[in-house]
């Protein structure tokens, strides 16, 4: 059944402050909307609960991108399309920029927002294994004031996550990756266009000599949100990568990861494709591997 | 309902509609500009695409409040003074349309491409015309148009 436009508000107060106000009257009985490309898919086939929109696109304290010497700080309400156009996010955040790329079409890419993405939590999105091996931080704001949370305590089950009803996300923060950063991303989907993922692996280390130092490796679509595989990085902190350490990575990889089953794929082949692009990053670690692989 | 102001192909429109309603309904159904299709109404197909306020989007994405005070292109402004765009010409030249559900969204998606590189490579093309689905299949003749727009009309 096709939803009835009537039978929903949206409110489109055009400040930040407005909007905070909006939330802390009747926390939980608004949602934000900012480029619709996941409200709007939910609302067009009637399967939309909520009644009650708040527009929050395009504010500009939500929109902007702060450069330092020291970090890079995307508004929540930046699209993709701004983030993969961005010369400096390309340079410093790679595979960021390569997600934003591969979210959606361009049509989506232009009203899709980073922050939105984040918010909806499906544990198959595109740019969360990047801001998880970037270890980002999440700026959240409400008319009580802002907070700041580590990127990967912010979600906490299945489209679950520790915004509170009347907070809105405010902007996610990335320390500047120190220089020769080694940054691996690949998604497996089922064609290269407007495909969600089935399995994503982001992963960085910095390479001493040939040992590895801060590996941080996190995955898509294996956990009922994004996941950090801290076991499997624990075992490659501080290690040479050799046929015995991949091996035991993949065995590390499988035993922390949950797999889903679903629509698009079966945790058996997510469970196989995790472990061999786990694969696939290490040995473009090695040290006579190119520059980055993929 | 909501008071909406909206510039479409430079003709000022105002009108009341509830402010969820989505962009491609208001211009289908109330303003009659049935040339902007729904395929699959969540943002995969393109067959809504319209330019608004000069970037490509879905309009079955878009809740009209979204868009007030914008100016939109749809395919009924693409043609200027009864001509075709150099682009319309190319997708009859190379047959670039078949059944013509996809043709407005692409040629509004082809558009934005040209208005980028007006000598697209295969890889750019490609891209920008990979949230607009053919369900013919017709593809490779899209591409072709896409890519002789300007190579033919060239002095």
């Amino acid at each position: 059944m096709r939803a009835n436009p009537a039978d929903y508000e949206l409110k489109s107060p055009g400040t930040l402050n407005g909007v905070l106000s909006l939330l802390a009257e009747a926390p939980g009985q608004w949602t934000p909307i900012a480029g619709g490309t996941e409200i709007m898919v939910q609302f067009g086939t009637g399967r939309m609960t909520q009644r009650q929109f708040v527009n929050i696109f395009g504010l500009p304290e939500l929109t902007a991108i702060s450069i330092t010497p020291e970090s890079i700080r995307i508004g929540a309400g930046v699209t993709y399309t701004a983030i993969r156009n961005h010369a400096e996010i390309g340079e410093a955040l790679p595979l960021l920029a390569k997600a934003a790329s591969w979210t959606g079409s361009l049509a989506n890419q232009n009203r899709g927002t980073l922050g939105g993405n984040i918010v909806n939590g499906s544990p198959a999105a595109d740019s969360p294994p990047a801001l998880l091996v970037y270890e980002a931080t999440v700026d959240l704001i409400s008319v009580r004031g802002t907070r700041s949370i580590p990127y990967a305590g912010f979600h906490t089950g299945y489209k679950k996550s520790a915004l509170a009803p009347d907070e809105l996300v405010l902007a996610i923060t990335i320390l500047r990756p120190a220089a020769g950063l080694r940054q691996y991303l690949r998604k497996v989907g089922t064609r290269n266009a407007m495909a969600i993922s089935k399995v994503a692996l982001a992963g960085v280390a910095t390479l001493d000599g040939e040992t590895l130092r801060n590996p941080r490796v996190a995955i898509a679509s294996v956990y009922h949100s994004p996941y950090r595989c801290l076991k499997t990085e624990a075992l490659l902190a501080d290690a040479t990568v050799s046929p015995k350490l991949i091996a035991e990575a993949r065995a590390a990889l499988i035993a922390e990861i949950a797999p889903l089953d679903d629509i698009r794929s079966t945790a058996r082949y997510r469970t196989q494709v995790s472990a061999n692009l786990l694969e696939e990053f290490l040995l473009s670690l090695r040290s006579n591997a190119e520059e980055s692989a993929s | 309902m909501a008071e909406i102001h909206l510039t479409i192909n430079g003709q000022s429109h105002t009108l009341d509609a509830p402010p969820m309603a989505r962009l491609l309904d208001v211009l289908r159904h109330d303003l009659g500009l049935t040339g902007t299709k729904e395929g699959c109404g969540e943002g995969e197909c393109g067959a809504c695409s319209v330019i608004l306020d000069g970037v490509l989007v879905n309009s079955c994405l878009v809740p009209i409040l979204q868009a007030n005070g914008a100016t939109i292109c749809t395919i009924e402004g693409v043609a200027q003074d009864g001509q075709l765009h150099p682009v319309q010409q190319s997708f009859l030249k190379h047959g670039g349309a078949q059944c013509g559900i996809c043709t407005p969204g692409m040629t509004l998606a082809a558009l934005q491409i040209l208005e980028k590189n007006p000598h697209p490579s295969l890889d750019e093309i490609k891209e920008g015309l990979s949230g607009n689905l053919c369900r013919c299949t017709g593809y490779q003749k899209i591409f072709e148009a896409v890519h002789k727009t300007y190579a033919e009309t060239a002095k």
